[in-house]
Parts: C-alpha cells; structure tokens; sequence
C-alpha cells in the first residue's frame, strides 16, 4: 500500500534521509520508529508529496501521491505539526477538507462523533488543549474514510485516556483492512500496538520485521545473579566469556552466559546463590540498543555501558 | 466517542469521486467566511472608506465659496477625483487582506492540509486567487459606487457629474477593478514570499514607495520606467479622463498592470510547485 524506494533528501548539509527503502502492507499496524532527528517525520512527507525527494520514489497504491485524484478519498494523514487555524472552529477546517474531496458535510459530523470532538465543532480551534487538536487531527485522517492511514506521533499531547483511544482506533482501523503507518519515538507505545515494525536512525534503515522478530534478533538475554561471592562468581563468568556488570555488593547482571551455565558454574564452585533471574530485554530496549549509534540529539549515556535500563528516553 | 462510531460495514471507499474545481471554489470561500476577521476587516474598510470620503466632500463643499478658481477648475475636469482619497485609504488594509490569505496558511501550518487534499497545488491557489478576487472586487465597486453616489447628493448642482457619462462610470468602476487586481497582485506576492509582514512590506514598498520615487527619475526614460511602473499604471482606471502628460490611456494602464499581476502569479505558481511546504 505504500512503497519507499531510495528515498533521499538533504537539507542543507544535512542528509535527513538516506536512501530509505521500505514498504508498508494492509491489514496491519506498522510501527515507524527512531530517536527523534532520525527522519521519520521528513520521510512522512516524502510519502506525502509536500516535500520532494532528491533521489528515490515514493508511492501509495500504486501511484505517487501527487497523482492521485482525491488523495483525502485514498489516504489519511495525521502530521506533527499543527495544521489549523486558530480562527476557524473545528467543523470549518474538517468542511473546507471535505469539499475539497467533493465529501458531504455529514462526514464532517461522523469524524468529529467519532473523534470525540462534538460538544466544541464549533468553537475557535485556537481554544483547543494539544489533546483537542490531536483529536482534530485524527478526524481529519479519517474524514476520507482511506484505505491508508499515515499517522506522525498520535499520542503526543494525549492523555491516558486519548492513548487507549487511538491504540484501539489503530487496530480497528487495520484490523478493517487498511494499512496503517504510525510513527513514534517511544518503543513501548509501538510494543502495545504494532504488528510490524520498521526502524530508522539517521535516515537509514536499521530493521524491517515483525515486532516479536524484531525484539529477538536484537535483544540480548540478560541475567540477574544475586549472591554473597558476586565478585569471585563475576571472574569465573568473565572467564566463561560473559560480560559482567556488577551492580550492588552482591548483585550481577550477567550477558552472554546463560542462567543454567551460570547455575552449574555456582554449583561446581559451591558457591551460594540467593537469585538467578532471565530477564528479557524489553523491546524499548532493544530499541535503544540499536539506535545506541545513530542518536542525533542523545547526550552520552554516564557510565553505565552494557546497562539498557537506565536509558529510558 | 469510541472507535465504534466508524462506518462499520467498513467499506473501502475505492480513489474515486471527483469533486473538480468546484468543490476547491467552495473549500476556499469556506476559508474566508470562516475566519471572522477577514469579514470584520471588509465591512470596517467599507464603513471607514464611505465615512471618509463623505467627510472630505463635505468638508470641501462647505468651503465650496471660498475655493480658488483653479481648484474648481480641477475638480470640475474629473468629477471623480474624490474618489482618490477612498481609494488611497482602502488599498492598504486591502493589500494585508490578500496577503493573509496565503500567508496565513503558512503560518497557521493549514498549507499542509491544504496541500494534501489537493498535491497539483496549482488548482488550489487559483480556487483562492478567484474566491478572493470576487470578493474584494464586489466589496471595492460596493465602496466606489456608494463613496460616489453619496459624493454626487452633496455636490448637488455644484459640479455636472453623472454616471451616464461613460467616463465617470468607467472612472468609478475602474476603482473597483483596481482594487481587486491590487488584491491578486498582492496575493501573488504573499504567495512568493510566504511571510506576513515582508510580504506586506514589498507589497507597499511596490505600491507606494516605488511609484513615488520613480517620478524622480529623470529623462523620457525615467518618465516611461515611472509609466509601466503597477501602480502608476494601474490607477489610470480610475481617473475619468487621460491626462495631457499620461503616456498610456486608462485601459492601457490596467492593461499593464494585469501583466505584472499575471508575471507574479506565474512566478508564484511555480514556486508553489516546486518549493517544499
């Protein structure tokens, strides 16, 4: 449903986006992540034709954005930045959208019933909280009723309950057959709601899989070792070509040895131990892991390499 | 309120439909009337232009006896002339209207939504350049035509002055189609640049400074380059007769002054195309 090949645009000196290639399947929410700088939001408005690219195509259903002759009917597009005017009410911006796609103003009253948005249609959109205006955003995705949704970070400025709305509105919208493409910066809102994942840090692609791929392949098993010998047990695990970070007195957190490895290797030596946890890396994790590398605004991590759960960005 | 609310048949309305220009023609004229300045912002012009105007007729009539013969002379050769205030007042606030209605999408961000429900771009921005010029030109003949009729009931007997004299009508009309080809020229301009306040800066620096100071050139160079230049061309229209020093005639004058208009709004075309929103 939608196609990237060899996506590239510079701005100014700076390569935004670096020859993306990707595609993005119906039926399914495909999560578009990477750190913040990364380009996803450039690479969204490659797809949607209000920038262009300096090299590479980008399509949806087929044609290039340009081409299609009611795009609104075909794709919805929710953008980061704000695109209302504060002095136009609500209803106003969805029915200047609506006729331009030749839509009747009854749509403009289901999007705004469906977007929660029906007790202030009518008022100045400048009076409207971060919340609001998503909300406004989101119905004017859907005004078209398209096959494609291209949304670029929805839950910004939601509350608790606007997050649980649009996880659930996204899995409906796919689970009705239409592709949609959600960006976001945050691992764990993608690990609720998106099947796919498709992962981007300085403008390259780092990973295009299945979210449960995706964690597998780029997560490392990590286990806790509690124990009063934590340093004689840490230089047999080193040994054993584990990488150990001490934590505490007595407690390790150990990678690349496996938690029975690391059981019999206690139980031989006859030391004691109060714990020995497996913990899955999370797939925020996993997530900072790989974009360690191509973080365009992150500050250097103090000290604690090898330890991913400090890093909560 | 929940997710529920979407079409639930759920059917996958197929890209077709066409809604044409006239849907684009209706979109913007929903921009216009939706923003509660841009009406304000008319009717003040109009109520501000026939107050003024009624107030420097009066104010010269009552002084009508002792006023120079030259002067009587003057007014008598373009009866019209007091429109020349009206439209001296209006052009401003007019040229910010038409700047505002590009300029503001770009500041308010809606550009990006424009731009997505219609990608050629091109058919957007003359959807805006017609529903705006059908505006401004209605509401500039409205301020013309009652600033003159108004006009005419104090002048009375005083000076012969009728709108069945084609010139007059035309003189009168001429206000009108000026200010709304100023409003496109100004358009234009506001699309080139995409920022309010340079835009309305060149645009006044054109209209204004420019024309003045190009009476200062020298020579029948200087005289021509003043000539062709859109203002001085421009405002011929809304004089009732050619002047002895006029190189161009009123329509020829518009004439010009629609190409420069016309040159601007290709250029803004193109970049429109070409420019990232």
């Amino acid at each position: 449903m939608i196609e990237a090949r060899g996506l590239s645009k510079r701005y100014g000196d700076k390569l935004a986006v670096d020859g993306l290639s990707f595609g993005v399947e119906p039926g399914k929410v495909t999560g578009f992540l990477g750190p913040n700088g990364a380009g996803k939001s450039t690479t969204m408005r490659l797809l949607l034709g209000l920038d262009r690219p300096d090299s590479g195509q980008a399509s949806i259903c087929g044609q290039p954005y340009r081409d299609l002759p009611t795009p609104l009917r075909t794709v919805g597009a929710l953008l980061e930045a704000r695109s209302v005017h504060n002095g136009r009410s609500a209803y106003n911006h969805l029915l200047c959208l609506a006729q331009t796609q030749g839509l009747p103003a009854r749509r403009v009253d289901e999007v705004i019933a469906t977007a929660g948005l029906t007790s202030v249609a009518k008022k100045r959109a400048g009076s409207f909280s971060l919340g609001m205006g998503q909300r406004l955003g989101i119905a004017a995705a859907l005004l078209g009723n398209p096959r494609v949704l291209l949304l670029d970070e929805p839950v910004n400025g939601l509350d608790p309950e606007g997050v649980i709305w649009i996880r659930n509105l996204m899995k409906q919208l796919a689970a009705e057959g239409r592709a949609v493409f959600v960006s976001s910066h945050l691992m764990n809102e993608m690990s609720v709601t998106a099947d796919h994942l498709i992962v981007i840090g300085r403008g390259r692609l780092l990973a295009d899989c299945s979210a449960a791929e995706f964690i597998d392949r780029h997560s490392r098993q990590q286990v806790l070792v509690k124990t009063p010998e934590a340093a004689l047990l840490g230089q047999m695990l080193t040994g054993e070509g584990g990488h150990v970070t001490p934590s505490g007195a007595d407690t390790l957190t150990v990678t690349g040895v496996a938690a029975p490895r690391i059981g019999e290797l206690a139980a031989w030596a006859r030391l004691v131990v109060h714990e020995l946890t497996p913990q899955r890396a999370s797939l925020e994790e996993a997530f900072m892991e790989m974009t360690a590398d191509s973080q365009e605004f992150g500050g250097r991590e103090p000290a604690s390499a090898g330890n991913y759960q400090g890093s909560t960005r | 309120m929940s997710a529920t609310t979407l079409r639930s048949d759920a059917e996958l309305v197929p890209a077709t439909g066409h809604s044409g220009f006239g849907g684009l023609l209706r979109s913007e004229w929903t921009k216009i009337r939706s923003v509660r300045s841009t009406a304000w912002s008319l009717a003040a012009l109009v109520i501000v232009g026939v107050g003024l105007n009624t107030l420097i007729v009066g104010l010269t009539m009552a002084n009508w006896s002792t006023t120079s013969q030259s002067a009587k002379l003057s007014y008598a050769a373009d009866p019209t002339g007091f429109l020349g205030a009206v439209l001296s007042f209006a052009q401003v606030p007019l040229c910010v209207l038409a700047v505002l209605v590009i300029t503001s999408e770009y500041t308010s961000g809606t550009i990006a939504s424009s731009v997505l429900a219609v990608p050629r771009r091109t058919p957007m921005l003359a959807a805006k350049a017609v529903v705006f010029t059908v505006v401004s030109f209605v509401v500039a003949e409205f301020l013309a035509f009652v600033s003159f009729l108004i006009a005419q009931g104090i002048i009375g007997h005083r000076l012969p002055e009728s709108l069945r004299d084609p010139a007059n009508f035309r003189a009168v009309a001429g206000v009108g189609l000026y200010l709304a080809v100023l409003g496109l020229f100004s358009l234009a301009i506001g699309a080139i640049i995409r920022h309010t306040a340079a835009a309305v800066t060149v645009v006044i620096g054109i209209m204004l400074v420019l024309s003045g100071l190009s009476e200062l050139l020298p020579g029948t160079v200087g005289k021509h380059v003043s000539a062709y230049l859109p203002a001085n061309a421009g405002v011929l229209i809304t004089h009732a007769h050619q002047e002895a020093g006029d190189l161009l005639s009123p329509w020829q004058g518009f004439g010009v002054f629609c190409l420069w208009t016309v040159l601007l709004l290709t250029v803004a075309v193109v970049l429109l195309r070409r420019r990232d929103v």
